[in-house]
């Protein structure tokens, strides 16, 4: 059976390659076909596989699978080459399952547009980077995926390129994850030169055994694979690409800035947890990266009015949750938030691409309102969702997965209280502005009509999303809840427990069941508290329909934390600058100096040749007189 | 009665001189022709008294040389003269030019 | 032998063609082409069919003008053949791409294309350097005649800069070559332009590094290196477009060529001692060519620019002094020639639609030309280094070598890869994506275009998906410059202990 794995990534690629050859003369129907087929394809041989591993497979050892050598210089050797773990198998789910339920959202959706086929040869292509990306048993290999998805997030976010705005978004997409990638690379390189491989297997193996942890050169690139991570997790400070990156069709936001491409920096960060053991101090760095992260980008979510910008800050500021889960060690917490938030958000992204559509591609929610009664299934499933993503207590998966990690801030061995704090903080704000979106959304006075029904194609995704954002966490209850762990357990299969003693056992603060259950109460009031709020604020209140009128602070956070525009004043608008003004090459100019002083000699010379002959006359003359002068002179 | 060579010699300087001036001087390409000629002849004035001083018939030879020559350079002179007048239809050497660089 | 009789092939086809013009102005391409096409095969035959062992896969000897003992001596190892399949292929595409847009004086053009092949295939296989001499003027005069001839608005000029540029750099390299010729005679009273003979030539070591400058003042400026850059844009941006993919696919690589094939082997003490120099020189190309590339706005010039960036990295590898770095060297000459070709066949395509280079009167023709813009995407991405396509092998396996010989250069080489996000990126935002400026009424890319793109495209997949093919071709010599470098260096090491 397993022999299959290389079938789950060549048929989106088959899919991909298919479409964009002969995309334009299919119909619809047939691209569609391909396009949806080929990751549900994709996703059945995963669950064969999967049922497989789970069931005859209880040690959790590793499929490794390799189809070709890919390069092979003098000990440089990387091939394509597959390595499945729980951890693997755990985004390979997500990325199949999720990615066939989006696909299947996605041709209905992209129906009327002129670029169908193409639509659906990037997002097939997508999936297969990705699945490339969770599946390389090399670093290299990884990094093609890596690469690979960055290209299909450019793709995509300027699907739409007739408005240069889009184009514009994807560059900058582009541009500052390959600010992280660049330093990822030379992380890699400093993994090849001590370790003369790339496979990463190999590398987790040796390097506990070759660096002292705390070393210079340990820290060092774990910092540069840091570096990687945010970029592509859109961590501060690189996060300011993806609330532009909102301009892709509402599917891809789904698919690639919610449940996948962004969490591949959890991944990488998972994937190379021993690495982040031996570099404490890049440890605890992720750990602040993602509590500023999650309160920066939880801010500026409560000041937008575009729908589908909250749920990107709302993004930014989840996958910080996870960062936070990953810099305490909590490594099973962190992948348990990514599958349930993979669920739940790309269920939002797709409730809002179906409010959008039917309102004539409406972003501004303060010109929705009142949706609830017209759009019922988009509406329960989107407040399933919601509820989700507060966290409401008890029945929500979100509640399961977000206080594991809040949780485990506080108690694991690296976690402190301040995190725990800033964690409560953001899951205030996350209730907050996840029921501001709603509450302007489907309640209140309509303003808008919606202009048709949708079908099957479009809800059938909806509701299963629904349904996973709800059961999903119970397969991992607190151990004062039920204590069920099928996830962690499987997870440990792979990446370490966390340890459970720490400061808070060390500075004497409560721990144990006690504390974990008023730890719990205090993120339920909280959470509530945030829903409370928005109810006061934002329910059927009379906003006007149009853009918010808002005081500098509140722009500030609306602009998110004004990154974009200190960036363009330190960054951009100097390279901009520096180019510009050598536009012609220095250099050059040099050059074109020296000839056209010679080009300056020869008018000159040539100046004496007038053609007069009386001129060659006198200049006759007047060398025969110089040279007697000189002659008789000596 | 023998003339002194220095004599000889100026005379011969002065009418180089002179046809040097002329060559410089006129615009007129027959005028400059003329010139020359004084100038050749100055040359083989200058031939003649070097070879009378040397008591050698040396100098009158090189003079019958030039005068050749000076003879047919006259006629292929004349002749490009007649070109380049019905070319310009003038003779102001300055007009013909063209080989400016 | 064969070799002999390839060069001679060209030729003949080149006068063929040049005499065919009299009759019809199809006949000289249908000729060309078929020479080519024959040359390829050969050369295919060769790859395919070589035997195994020997250092030299094809070897041929002949006097030539035996008082100053000069031979006529070629050779092709591995890496010979991999460029001269290059050269085949590339000319192949020449001949097709130049099918509609060369109108004037179709014969004289393609003799001056098939001599510039000639010369090329010349200097790759030659083994006597009065010959390797020889074929890099060939290369070097017909190519004028391309761009001053069938070149755009300002071709007088760059191609008299682009002569004046090879040819001065050439003729310090005759110098050296001759230089070398008294050292090696003075020392063993055999005089001789052989090149295994040269190549163990004992010599003082100043003496050593003035001789290896001339060679390198030659390569380097064919390799259009800051700041030997300043011809390429020129040239390039003039030339016809089968002109910009000789010039960049060919004429730069001669460069990369002579590194390896002379300076190394001949120099391996001088080449130690002028390496930090180089490799600074390599990454600030990359860096600066970036940055050039970056503020273009003329389309064909911003794509010479790329080359200049792209030729830095060969430098820094070639410079590194190890096997992966070398391999990566390889790797980018024939994927650079790949993507790049790529990229002016695109802008010239475009060019003859709408008469214009400039990126600011372009704009959203991704609707208007979608086979264009899906390929100009795909050349835009190799340039870039995207994983999976043939650049990234080559950039990644260059940065590895390079690291291990210098960490900070690395680094900063590797910010190159976010300047070419920058200037690629430029291209497709400002050509493809975004309205419609002005009301163009163009033609797609039609059956003979996407034969010649879609063979670009299947080669560059197929280099960066299985690098290996070539790899292992070229593995043996790479090896042996490598062993000789650093066997010399250990030796001079010792002696200086």
């Amino acid at each position: 059976m397993s022999e299959l794995l290389w079938l789950i990534v060549a048929l989106p690629f088959a899919g991909s390659l298919l479409l964009a050859m002969a995309g334009k003369h299919l119909p619809r129907l047939a691209a569609a076909i391909i396009g949806v087929g080929s990751v549900a394809l994709s996703a059945i041989v995963m669950l064969i596989l999967g049922l497989d591993f789970l069931h005859g497979n209880p040690a959790g050892v590793p499929i490794h699978q390799t189809l070709w050598q890919w390069i092979n210089v003098s000990g440089f050797s990387p091939g394509i080459a597959f390595h499945l773990d729980s951890v693997s198998l755990t985004f390979v789910f997500v990325i199949t399952f999720v990615g066939a339920l989006i696909h299947l959202y996605a041709a209905p959706f992209m129906w009327k547009d002129e670029g169908f086929a193409r639509f659906f040869s990037y997002m097939n292509l997508f999936v297969g980077f990705m699945l490339l990306l969770v599946l390389a048993d090399n670093f290299l290999l990884l990094y093609l995926g890596w690469e690979g998805v960055g290209l299909c997030s450019y793709l995509l976010i300027g699907f739409w390129y007739k408005d240069p705005a889009n184009g514009y978004a994807a560059r900058k997409a582009f541009t500052v994850t390959r600010v992280g990638d660049t330093a990822m690379v030379i992380g890699l390189f400093i993994l090849f030169t001590t370790y003369h491989t790339l496979n990463i297997q190999d590398i987790l193996v040796a390097t506990p055994h070759t660096w002292a942890p705390g070393s210079t050169i340990a820290t060092t690139t774990a910092f540069l694979l840091l570096g990687g991570a945010i970029g592509k997790s859109a961590q501060v400070p690189l996060q300011t690409w993806l609330p532009d990156a909102m301009a892709a069709p509402s599917p891809v936001s789904a698919l690639i800035h919610a449940a996948t491409m962004v969490t591949a920096g959890v991944y990488l960060i998972a994937r190379t947890h021993v690495l982040f053991e031996l570099a404490p101090v890049v440890q605890s760095a992720v750990a602040v990266i993602g509590a500023v992260t999650l309160i920066v980008a939880g801010m500026a979510a409560i000041y937008q009015h575009d729908i589908k910008k909250v749920l990107a800050y709302s993004t930014i500021s989840q996958i910080g949750y996870m960062f936070v889960a990953l810099g305490v060690g909590a490594w099973s917490a962190a992948l348990f938030h990514f599958m349930i938030h993979a669920f739940f958000k790309s269920l939002l992204f797709l409730g809002a691409g179906s409010v959008i559509a039917v309102l004539h591609d409406e972003h501004n929610m303060y010109k929705m309102g009142g949706l609830w009664k017209k759009m019922p299934v988009v509406f329960w499933t989107f407040l399933v969702g919601a509820c989700a993503l507060s966290a409401l207590p008890l029945i929500t998966a979100g509640f399961y997965s977000k206080d594991e990690i809040i949780w485990q801030a506080y108690a694991s061995d690296k976690g402190s209280i301040t995190l725990w704090l800033t964690g409560l903080a953001g899951a205030f704000i996350t209730a907050l502005y996840t029921f501001r979106m709603v509450f302007l959304t489907f309640f209140g006075k309509a303003k808008a009509e919606p202009a048709y029904r949708q079908g099957m194609g479009m809800t059938l995704p909806l509701v299963v999303l629904a349904f996973l954002s709800f059961v999903g966490g119970f397969i991992q209850l607190p151990d004062n809840m039920g204590h069920v762990t099928l996830f962690s357990h499987f997870i440990q299969q792979v990446l370490p427990a966390t340890t459970p003693t720490g400061t808070a056992v060390i500075a004497g603060l409560p721990s144990g069941h006690a504390a974990e259950w008023i730890a719990q109460l205090i993120a339920a009031i909280v959470s509530i508290a945030g829903l409370t709020l928005a109810y006061r604020l934002y329910y059927n209140k009379p906003f006007p329909a149009a853009e918010p009128v808002r005081n500098p602070i509140q722009q500030f956070f609306f602009k998110g934390w004004d990154f974009d525009l200190l960036y363009d004043k330190v960054i951009v608008q100097p390279i901009v600058f520096f180019s510009r003004i050598d536009k012609n090459d220095v250099i050059d100019q040099f050059y074109t100096g020296l000839a056209s002083v010679a080009g300056l000699f020869n008018k000159g010379l040539a100046a004496t040749q007038n053609g007069k002959l009386r001129w060659y006359a006198m200049a006759l003359a007047i060398g025969a007189v110089i040279t007697l002068t000189i002659l008789l002179s000596t | 009665m023998t003339i002194p060579m220095q004599y000889g010699l100026l005379l011969a300087a002065i009418l180089f001189c002179i046809g040097l001036a002329g060559v410089l001087v006129r615009r007129d390409v027959i005028f400059m022709l003329m010139s020359v000629e004084v100038m050749l002849n100055a040359a083989g004035l200058a031939f003649i008294v070097g070879g009378a001083a040397r008591s050698s018939a040396d100098g009158q030879v090189m003079f019958i040389f030039i005068l050749a020559m000076a003879a047919a350079e006259v006629s292929v002179g004349l002749a490009l003269i007649i070109q380049l007048y019905q070319k310009f239809k003038t003779l102001d050497a300055d007009s013909a030019s063209q080989l400016n660089g | 032998m064969i070799l002999a009789w390839t060069i001679c092939l060209l030729m003949g086809t080149g006068l063929l063609a040049w005499l065919a013009s009299r009759w019809s102005d199809t006949l000289p391409r249908i000729i060309s082409l078929a020479g080519i096409l024959l040359f390829l095969g050969i050369v295919l035959y060769i790859w395919f069919g070589h035997p195994a062992g020997g250092r030299w896969i094809v070897h041929y000897t002949h006097s030539w003008i035996s008082a100053f003992g000069i031979r006529i001596t070629l050779g092709a190892d591995g890496l010979s053949l991999l460029m001269l399949l290059l050269t085949a292929f590339l000319g192949v595409l020449s001949v097709l791409v130049s099918w509609k847009e060369i109108k004037t004086r179709v014969g004289f053009f393609h003799f001056n294309l098939l001599f510039i092949l000639a010369g090329i295939t010349g200097v790759f296989v030659s083994l006597d350097l009065f010959l390797f001499y020889f074929s890099w003027e060939v290369m070097l005069i017909p190519m004028y005649f391309l761009i001053s001839i069938w070149g755009y608005e300002n071709r007088t000029y760059a191609a008299g800069k682009f002569f004046l540029f090879t040819q001065a750099s050439g003729l310090l390299m005759f110098l050296s070559i001759l230089g070398l010729y008294f050292v090696h005679g003075r020392s063993t009273g055999i005089y001789t332009f052989d090149y295994e003979a040269l190549k163990g030539t004992l010599m003082s070591r100043p003496t050593a590094f003035l001789l290896m400058l001339g060679f390198a003042a030659a390569f380097l400026v064919k390799l259009s290196t800051v700041p030997f850059h300043s011809w390429l844009p020129d040239a390039h941006t003039q030339a016809p477009t089968a002109g910009s993919v000789l010039l960049a696919g060919l004429l730069l690589k001669t460069g990369a060529y002579g590194l390896i094939r002379f300076v190394l082997p001949l120099f391996p003490q001088a080449s130690h001692q002028f390496a930090p120099v180089a490799m600074i020189l390599g990454v600030v190309s990359i860096l600066y060519g970036a940055k050039l590339a970056y503020a273009q706005t003329d389309l064909k010039r911003l794509v010479a620019y790329i080359s200049v960036s792209h030729m830095g990295f060969i430098l820094l590898g070639i410079y590194a002094f190890n096997q992966i770095a070398l391999q990566g060297v390889i790797m980018q000459m024939v994927a650079h020639a790949i993507s790049t070709g790529g990229l002016f066949i695109i802008v010239g395509a475009l060019h003859d639609r709408i008469q214009t280079r400039e990126i600011g009167q372009m704009g959203g023709l991704w609707t208007l030309v979608p086979k264009m813009g899906a390929m100009g995407l795909l050349f835009v991405l190799a340039s870039l280094g995207l994983p999976g396509l043939g650049n990234f092998i080559a950039e990644i396996l260059i940065l590895t070598g390079s690291f291990m010989a210098s960490r900070i250069l690395t680094i900063l080489a590797a910010l190159g890869f976010i300047a070419a996000t920058l200037y690629s990126l430029r291209i497709m935002q400002k050509v493809f994506y975004g309205t419609v400026l002005k009301k163009w009424a163009i033609a797609d890319f039609g059956i003979r275009e996407m034969i010649v793109m879609g063979s670009l495209a299947i080669v560059i997949i197929w280099l960066g998906l299985f690098p290996n093919s070539i790899l292992n071709g070229t593995q043996k010599m790479v090896q042996g410059v490598i062993e000789q470098v650093t066997i010399t260096a250990n030796m001079a090491q010792n002696e200086n202990r």
